[in-house]
């Protein structure tokens, strides 16, 4: 991932104190630090538990996957798996011992599955870049005055999109919070990273809520 | 219009948390920490500021938090 701070006004914050590693954190460290047979039975026994994390997201995304068989999602799992296993033995010096070392790892079997299951619904699928549908913002209110209101938001929103965005924050903004696409689909096919692409979100939000001021007072 | 918490929703898709939080980077980072946190009931605002507030703005890292949460929390992980 780019990296890519969002806020420069972070409230001061206390660095963070690495606890003493439990037992078990320390265990895998030492093993997957070791060399031949040793090391090798930790590297196979990391790769089932990523591999069970990347099953588990599989698993929980499948209702949205109808036309992806069996097969294909553990395929899928297995890359995953994989990914994962290269990205923790890359980054071990990273692990600093905020959370149990399973925890660490876990999180970057699931996101591998998460972004490749992500592209795959998307595989083929062409990218909206201009607003696909105003949806919410145009229906009906109860009142003839909430209706009138929601009118001139539409108008204000639509037009500040239209001015005060430079092309590529329109482009991006249209397409993750009205269009829906997933970051990861995006970054795919612009070329880019979750994180940049959030950077240029971040700043096109603040843009938006600058340009809107007082009509979102109102509404919020 | 406050009786409408589909507009709500919808505006809070297209502008965002408008506080300050952290980027996906940190996030990912910092994910492991703050679902052992709050796990463990402790207080998440103080310990990771920030944290929520982009979970509130970034659909792909709230999914991979609740992922984490779920599978951690849920007895799933060994």
């Amino acid at each position: 991932m780019a990296t890519a701070t969002v806020a420069a006004a972070m409230p001061e914050v206390p660095a963070v104190r690495s606890r003493p590693l439990d037992t078990e954190s320390r265990e895998w460290l030492a093993s997957l630090r070791s060399r031949g047979a040793e090391q090798a039975a930790a590297i196979e026994r990391l790769h089932d538990l990523l591999l069970r994390a990347a099953r588990f997201e599989v698993a929980r995304r499948r209702p949205g996957l109808p036309h992806l068989r069996g097969n294909e999602l553990d395929d899928i799992a297995q890359e995953a798996a994989d990914d994962a296993l290269m990205s923790v033995l890359g980054r071990l010096d990273d692990f600093r011992g905020a959370s149990r070392f399973t925890t660490w790892v876990y999180k970057f079997a699931l996101y591998e599955a998460a972004v490749k299951l992500r592209r795959r619904a998307w595989q083929g699928r062409e990218v909206p870049l201009e607003p696909e549908s105003w949806g919410i913002f145009a229906s009906s209110s109860a009142t003839p005055e909430a209706e009138a209101q929601q009118g001139e938001l539409l108008r204000a929103v639509k037009e500040a999109i239209a001015e005060a965005l430079t092309p590529r924050q329109r482009e991006v903004l249209v397409a993750l919070a009205l269009n829906g696409v997933p970051i990861d689909v995006l970054a795919e096919r612009m070329g880019s990273t979750r994180g940049a692409l959030y950077k240029t979100l971040h700043d096109a939000r603040a843009k938006l809520r600058a340009r809107l001021g007082d009509l979102l007072e109102v509404i919020e | 219009m406050n009786e409408r918490p589909e507009l709500k929703q919808a505006l809070g898709r297209l502008l965002g948390p408008g506080v300050p939080e952290i980027g996906c980077e940190e996030c990912f980072d910092k994910l492991n920490q703050y679902v052992e946190l709050e796990l463990a009931g402790g207080d998440t605002d103080r310990g990771l500021p920030g944290f929520k507030a982009h979970l509130d703005g970034c659909p792909a890292c709230r999914e991979d938090y609740e992922s984490l949460r779920a599978f951690v929390g849920g007895g799933q992980a060994l």
